[in-house]
């Protein structure tokens, strides 16, 4: 059984056996073996018997939860823009959501950790479970979730009236967090973002003051601080130019040894380049979900191989 | 044909007619002669207040208390001393009165409020009141404060009437403010896992701090200005007092009544006052702005 994370293996490097999962009755699997969740069964293990040894990675403490969504249905007033939705986000991978705009990849991501019913008039059903515990269930603190449930936008947006230093320390601050060695903690979450080196001799300065990718990275950062085990991106390179996209590339490929990833991408070159898996939607339902590499070269549904070989979208 | 040529031919294509080029001058002088035109009142009351109220001005118009005596001439008639220390006092019970409620209201009707049927109600409730003349708050806290309770004037019943008149502009200019705020913002603070109330005192309320105090200047410059709350409310007195809960003196109420006076020193002194009030408000919004500067970030 081959699992990831291998901390020196490279993001293109597919599952060997290249699992394609197929989700819905009607997409019909796709070639290789039959479906061997062997995945899941690690993940299912971990809350209810004896831990597994499992190799801990350099870079993290502790393997990150995987992310189960379970008929998630989400709402814009009457309007059902997420149809029914079962997907896993296996753990310590980056799991990349691609699909034309409008079907539902953000508000996917954002019912993960419920940002959706921030939205007057939005909601959502269903489960989604966090290491088996549904964040939807009604003891469930928002707040609390959120902590656990990092997440990194579009656009970068650092907090206007902070320095760089009281970004990354908002995490922190805004959230109650133990303050001790803040200092200490801030140079941490600045370096996992990969963004030390270029800021420590300016950590007084506006934050806003950075380039477009150093702001996205310092945005990275300031969810890092808090410590999060899934980190959920929507479409965090889309804003940025070709090089600060490659840096922020590679910091996702050095992130999801310490957390998993789901990150939204309009960039299906993007989705090749981080992804271990990804997940194709379609106005508001997945298509397809499997290996990266299956999906871009052998996928099973015809809709999923007209849009990645640019028939539409 | 050369090629210079070829190209004039070519700029020719793209040059405004005769009859446009007239259009263009004509909308620009007019739109210039109403930005004069707007100017000139403005530009004459200043010239007005400094070439009629320089002359009241001299230590002792800063320094001493109106004397009463109005009849007289020359020093006996006393300074503003009084007035201004009226005027500062109530205005900042005024201030501390409606503007941790105006923000507090704005708060609510953009974080919370949004869209309902109540926030809407609230709303149109603020922009009734903000057209509510000064007079009717005067008259309101009359009734309540001083009929109603059977006592008499005082500095905090004239504060309270300034308060209620500050109340809509600090909210509505405030709202807008707030409004103002990307949302990503929030959002971002949410997904960090921040409670709501701490996200709006640490990333919304800092971020739109500078354009609130414009609207706070706004709302202490209307108040400082205005006669016809304080008229029978803190009503007037000629000595300096730091009790709010004595008759209290203010500067448009000193120039209210000195004006009316038969003596040209008491006229004198009114100009003075009114030249001194906007000196007031010009210096303290200047100083409002260079906080709102140094408050922003790059």
């Amino acid at each position: 059984m081959t699992l990831p994370p291998d901390p020196g293996s490279k993001v293109a490097e597919m599952d060997p056996e290249g699992r394609p999962e197929v989700h819905r009755s009607e997409a019909p699997p796709a070639a290789g073996p039959a479906d061997a969740p062997a995945g899941n069964a690690r993940q299912r293990i971990t809350g209810e018997t004896a831990p597994i040894p499992e190799p801990q990675p350099e870079a993290g403490p502790a393997a990150a939860p995987a992310v189960q969504l379970e008929g998630l249905r989400a709402y814009y007033g009457d309007s059902m823009q997420l149809k029914g939705i079962d997907l896993e986000f296996r753990a310590n991978e980056v799991t990349a959501i691609i699909g034309p705009s409008g079907c539902g990849k953000s508000t996917l991501i954002r019912c993960i950790n419920r940002m959706h019913e921030e939205i007057p008039g939005a909601r959502a059903e269903g489960r989604v479970l966090l290491e088996g515990a549904d964040v939807y269930d009604p003891s469930v603190d928002v707040v609390a979730v959120r902590r656990a449930i990092g997440m990194v936008f579009q656009k970068p947006n650092p907090f206007p009236t902070m320095s760089v230093f009281d970004n990354v320390a908002a995490g922190l601050r805004l959230t109650a967090r133990r303050r001790e060695n803040l200092n200490g903690k801030v140079e941490e979450a600045l370096r996992g973002a990969g963004l030390w080196d270029e800021v420590s001799d300016r950590l007084g300065q506006p934050g806003i003051g950075l380039s477009g990718g150093q702001q996205q990275r310092l945005c990275i950062a300031r969810s890092l601080a808090v410590n999060p085990e899934v980190i959920l991106m929507d479409e965090p390179c889309s804003a940025l130019d070709p090089i600060a996209t490659l840096k922020i590339e590679e910091l996702i490929d050095e992130l999801k040894q310490r957390v998993t990833i789901v990150i939204v991408t309009h960039n299906m070159q993007q989705a090749a380049r981080v992804a271990d898996r990804t997940a194709f939607m379609l106005s508001g339902e997945l298509v397809e979900v499997g290996p990266t590499e299956t999906i871009f070269t052998k996928p099973s549904d015809p809709r999923t191989e007209e849009y990645v070989t640019g028939k539409f979208g | 044909m050369s090629a210079s040529t070829h190209q004039t031919e070519t700029l020719a294509r793209f040059a405004p007619s005769a009859a446009r080029r007239r259009r263009d001058t004509l909308a620009r002088r007019i739109v210039m002669a109403g930005t004069i035109l707007a100017l000139i009142p403005l530009v004459l009351i200043l010239y007005y207040l400094v070439h009629k109220g320089i002359g009241a001005w001299s230590p002792s118009f800063f320094t001493s208390d109106p004397t009463g005596n109005t009849f007289f001439g020359g020093s006996k008639i006393g300074g503003v001393k009084s007035a201004i220390l009226g005027t500062i006092e109530m205005v900042a019970l005024a201030a501390a009165i409606s503007i941790p409620i105006g923000i507090g209201v704005a708060v609510w009707l953009v974080e919370y409020g949004r869209d309902s049927w109540f926030a809407h109600t609230v709303r149109f409730f603020i922009d009734v009141m903000t057209g509510v003349p000064s007079i009717v708050f005067g008259l309101f806290v009359y009734i309540v404060l001083i009929v109603g309770t059977g006592s008499s004037y005082a500095g905090y019943k004239g504060s309270i009437a300034l308060a209620l008149l500050m109340l809509p502009i600090v909210t509505r200019s405030a709202e807008v403010v707030l409004l103002l705020v990307p949302n990503g913002l929030r959002e971002s603070a949410l997904a960090l896992g921040a409670p709501r109330w701490r996200v709006i005192g640490r990333v919304v309320l800092p971020t739109a701090l500078p354009g609130m105090l414009t609207g706070m200047l706004l709302a202490v410059a209307r108040a400082a200005g205005e006669t016809a709350p304080l008229l029978f409310t803190a009503a007037a007195a000629n000595a300096t007092t730091l009790n709010l809960r004595a008759f209290m003196n203010s500067l448009p109420v000193q120039i209210y009544n000195d004006i009316t006076k038969p003596t040209d020193a008491v006229v004198e002194r009114a100009w003075g006052a009114a030249l001194t009030l906007v000196l007031m408000i010009l210096i303290l919004n200047m100083v409002a702005r260079l906080l709102a500067r140094r408050n922003r970030l790059a």
